[in-house]
């Protein structure tokens, strides 16, 4: 205990924060409130496809922004910036800004084409007028990706917050208890379908925004509202360390603590800022929204609520990682420390600090639910993918049962639940934002440069697509694979192997550009398939909303 | 791997490449183009520029403006406000001119519909 700074709140050892039995009673009485939401939101009424993968398309504009805020603030977004700012200061603030300019994107070149020609998936509008099973296919492998890779970081999360909750130091325990959680969230999804976590990210959001937002006033008000005096507390604590470290006292609020030093380092940091900036409007999960609107103007709505709302919460975690960074001892953070889930707890202890464990349990209860619907919103992605594209469309080539492609997306849950459950016990001590920028870094590649280019370049054929989409992706993971994320550093996934080639933690820099540049060539190589009816039919019903799905009738 | 099967029906009966060679149609694209692209594409090199600074301007970044606040801290900030400042803009603009007239060309071509049927 006498690691700690004892200003804010005695007696908050931040190896086992609060009462166990307060903790996971707040904890546990939040989760079977939203359990309870989604029974009766989703339950008995998932048959049809338009219910379980689009709710219906019966949400507004305002609800729907709520829920892509949902979607978007997830683990990485609360646990994991907040942890980034605490440990890696400024540099961590990265996170905030280039997940918020993203939307710049996604706002005005993505969203309203995008639910104005497709139907459940991504791919549906890249199938509009490409040849649609390679399409499909392609399209459904990276979005599987993504997901993946999204769904790592918030099992990591998930696992790690419960542990802080027990008071779980023990490396094999969280493990135990990643895998408990994945399985409630598979079940999660399967009651709820889209509809259910539809409504538990609005409520989630806005109890995520608001929590974060008292704490982030109550942090301000013990620095009498004076952002340079919270600044001023920061490098109080953490320069003593900073210096026997070999940096400048001040090194928590300039850019370059982990990001600076070697060219290298730096390159690494602009290729974790292309792949924020450029990943949001590439995400499965966060296209697949747009569909849940009934009209264009719908979906801009949407996505306006949204940006404020996320831009709001980014604001926020600048106060919150900062606060973490002056309230603690900097050395708490590092493996082996004894806090559960590493960086990755700072958000949490911070509120613990200031409301006891009550604060605690609230808060961690929030995050928590925010993992959970995160979680469910990704594997309904990924589900919808493989049943829609890859099932419905390519095996069964339309040519399906009622039901059949409900049925088939929920085995696929269960079996990509499964998969990302043994990720996210490697990945534990990942800082969850970092490994959340990995699945931006997958989706900049390998689905942007097609979205782009279906939507704004005629002449863009399938084989333009299919190396992109396919280049895009093998290009990332091949970095991914040979970088320090995955050997040769104590906190790599395989800390024991050592095969880090390439000395980038985020592929971007290399794989975004192939991607696009893949898409180009591709397209001039191949002859060119036009179909210029289809074309035309796209064109128009993009920009108008001519034939657009429609939504359910209640 | 040569299937056919691609997302919506193809409406017969309309000629959309008539539609879209159409005069309405091409300005109404071009409106939405000549907006929407210059934005996102200052949006970005601002973004980038900003990150540029970070990784190797960290001299000019550390200074400090006002108390601990550095310049950092300042056009981190900035970067939030300008995104709110676009999103702000372009909807003003999507509802001042690209909506009435896709509007108008929508329901030109469901009256058209109408008639063919």
């Amino acid at each position: 205990m006498n690691t700690l700074v004892l200003t804010i709140n005695e007696g908050i050892d931040p190896t086992k924060p609060g009462n166990p039995v307060i903790n996971m009673s707040i904890f546990v009485a939040f989760v079977a409130v939203t359990l309870f939401i989604v029974i009766r939101g989703g339950g008995g009424k998932n048959k049809s496809g338009e219910e379980f993968f689009a709710g219906g398309r019966n949400f507004s504009g305002a609800q729907n922004g709520l829920a892509i805020s949902g979607d978007y603030l997830s683990a990485a977004s609360f646990l994991g910036i907040v942890g980034a700012i605490a440990t890696a200061g400024y540099d961590g603030f990265l996170y905030s800004i280039g997940f918020l300019v993203a939307w710049i994107v996604a706002l005005l070149l993505v969203a309203e084409l995008m639910r104005n020609t497709g139907k459940f998936t991504m791919a549906d509008v890249l199938a509009f007028r490409l040849k649609a099973g390679p399409v499909r296919v392609a399209a459904a492998i990276t979005t599987l990706a993504v997901t993946f890779f999204y769904l790592l970081a918030q099992m990591a999360g998930a696992g790690g917050l419960v542990s802080l909750l027990l008071g779980l130091g023990d490396e094999g325990m969280q493990s135990v208890v990643i895998a408990v959680v994945g399985v409630l969230m598979i079940v999660y999804v399967l009651i709820g379908g889209m509809k259910g976590t539809t409504w538990v990210q609005m409520i989630k959001a806005v109890l995520l925004i608001a929590g974060a937002a008292v704490t982030t006033i109550w942090v301000l008000a013990l620095n009498g509202f004076d952002l340079s005096e919270l600044l001023g507390k920061v490098v109080g604590n953490t320069g003593e360390f900073m210096v026997a470290s070999g940096h400048d006292a001040a090194a928590m609020l300039d850019p370059g603590l982990k990001y600076g030093g070697t060219n290298w380092a730096k390159i690494d940091f602009v290729s974790l800022g292309l792949a924020l900036v450029l990943g949001t409007a590439g995400l499965p999960h966060v296209l697949m929204r747009f569909y849940t609107v009934p009209t264009a103007k719908e979906a801009r709505k949407s996505v306006v609520w949204a940006i404020w709302l996320i831009g709001l919460f980014y604001i926020f975690t600048l106060v919150l990682g900062y606060a973490a960074a002056y309230m603690f001892d900097p050395t708490i953070w590092a493996k082996g420390s004894g806090v559960p889930g590493g960086s990755n707890a700072a958000a949490p202890l911070v509120a613990a600090a200031l409301g006891g464990p009550w604060m605690l349990g609230i808060m961690a209860a929030v995050a928590f639910a925010t993992i959970l619907a995160v979680v469910a919103g990704l594997a309904i992605t990924a589900a919808t993918s493989f049943s829609h594209d890859i099932y419905a469309n390519v095996i069964k080539k339309g040519n399906i049962k009622p039901g059949a492609e409900v049925r088939v997306a929920k085995t696929t849950v269960v079996v990509i639940g499964l998969i990302a459950i043994v990720g996210g016990i490697a990945a534990k001590d990942q800082n969850i934002a970092f490994l959340v920028s990995l699945a931006f870094a997958v989706a900049a590649s390998a689905n942007l440069p097609t979205i782009i280019y279906s939507l704004y370049w005629r002449r863009f054929t399938t084989r333009g697509a299919l190396w992109s989409m396919y280049g895009g992706l093998i290009s990332a993971l091949v970095i991914i694979t040979f970088s320090p994320v995955v050997s040769g550093s104590p906190t790599s996934m395989l800390p024991t192997a050592d095969f880090d080639l390439i000395p980038l933690s985020n592929p971007g820099i290399v794989s975004i550009p192939l991607g696009f540049l893949l898409g180009i060539i591709g397209t001039f190589v191949g002859k060119n398939d036009d179909d210029p009816a289809r074309e035309a039919e796209m064109d128009v019903r993009a920009l108008t909303g001519i034939g657009a799905e429609k939504a359910v009738a209640h | 791997m040569g299937e056919e099967i691609r997302t919506g029906e193809v409406t017969p009966g309309i000629d959309y490449i008539a539609i879209e060679n159409s005069r309405e149609f091409r300005h109404l694209r071009n409106t939405r183009r000549s907006f929407v692209l210059p934005v996102v594409i200052i949006g970005l090199v601002w973004y980038i520029v900003y990150v540029l600074l970070a990784s190797w301007a960290t001299d000019f970044m550390s200074t400090r403006v006002i108390g601990y606040v550095n310049w950092a801290v300042v056009i981190g900030l900035a970067q939030i406000v300008t995104t709110f400042a676009i999103t702000m803009w372009y909807v003003s603009f999507a509802n001042r001119k690209i909506d009435p007239e896709a509007t108008r060309i929508r329901e030109q071509i469901e009256a058209e519909m109408g008639v063919a049927k």
